[in-house]
């Protein structure tokens, strides 16, 4: 009946490749929120897999939901306290961009 | 008149083409937010991606995750970030330098990933797979049992997660007095 949405296999074809997505944004931008954007995604593309695991094996049914819903919870505390961390620096070196973060390298 | 379970000339279900439009946000709006010269335009393009995320949850049949994902994600963390941008754009922050000097290591290494991801779910024997649209499969029930079960622990230690970040948030940012130095070093 449904030959894409009704297999495992294309759900976590995007999840990957939205969570190389995040990485490369993690890897490349230069501005420290930019990053912090990233690595939401990434999570994300983490949520997507665990529920096409947990809607599509059986012996998963559930799982898979209490697993996002615990990623959502910790994706809100790292997504305040790295916030925090950036405005934190932003008001010491009224910079974000990461790559002139380098005190401790001079 | 009832519509038909195939459509016509593509040979698609309407689930697979609701599929294929929610994917294909979903990747748009993410290159939209890891290419975006403009970070306000990223923020917006990121809650883009987290809604069409959201509707694929629903597709997934789990409905109480893709709520949380609307109240937590697009509700809570993206007006944090929107905040955080706007308190740390500055004017002379440049626009156009937006990457790194090591961007085309960087897209090596996500297209290496892409490709590395793609191969292990290819040849991967996942068993029997069997997407099962029950209101008992896909109702709160299971996950109901599933977090308060086996996941009960990590449960409580993520309120505990929540409050200590809470706490430390307002710790870090907070203004730091005028007349607080610090500690005299010798």
């Amino acid at each position: 009946m449904s030959q894409i949405a009704g297999h495992l296999e294309p759900y976590l074809v995007l999840s990957g490749m939205l969570f190389a997505i995040g990485s490369f944004g993690f890897l490349a931008r230069r501005n420290a929120i930019s990053m912090l954007m990233s690595i939401e995604l990434m999570l994300n593309a983490v949520n997507l897999a665990a529920l096409a695991l947990g809607a599509f094996i059986p012996s998963l049914a559930g799982q898979g939901a209490a697993f996002a819903l615990l990623i959502i919870a910790v994706a809100a505390a790292e997504a305040t306290v790295g916030l925090a961390i950036v405005i934190a620096i932003f008001r010491n070196r009224k910079t974000p961009l990461v790559d002139e973060y380098d005190t401790m390298r001079q | 008149m009832p519509l038909p379970d195939v459509i016509p000339f593509i040979g698609l279900g309407w689930s697979d083409v609701l599929f294929l439009l929610l994917g294909g946000v979903v990747l748009a709006a993410a290159f939209g937010v890891v290419f975006g010269r403009d970070i306000i335009k990223s923020g917006l393009f990121l809650i883009l991606t987290l809604g069409a995320l959201a509707g694929i949850y629903v597709m997934l049949g789990a409905a109480i995750v893709a709520g949380a994902q609307v109240l937590v994600y697009i509700g809570a963390i993206s007006v944090l970030i929107l905040f955080a941008i706007m308190l740390t754009q500055s004017k002379v922050a440049p626009v156009k330098l937006a990457f790194q000097t090591q961007v085309a290591p960087a897209a090596l290494a996500a297209v290496l990933l892409a490709v590395v991801f793609g191969l292990a779910f290819g040849s991967t024997e996942w068993g029997s797979t069997v997407f099962s649209d029950t209101p008992a499969a896909t109702g709160t029930a299971p996950v109901a049992a599933a977090l308060f079960g086996p996941y009960l622990l990590a449960f409580e230690i993520a309120s505990v997660l929540i409050l200590a970040a809470v706490i430390g948030g307002i710790y870090l940012a907070m203004e730091p007095k005028a007349n607080d130095v610090g500690e005299d070093l010798p």
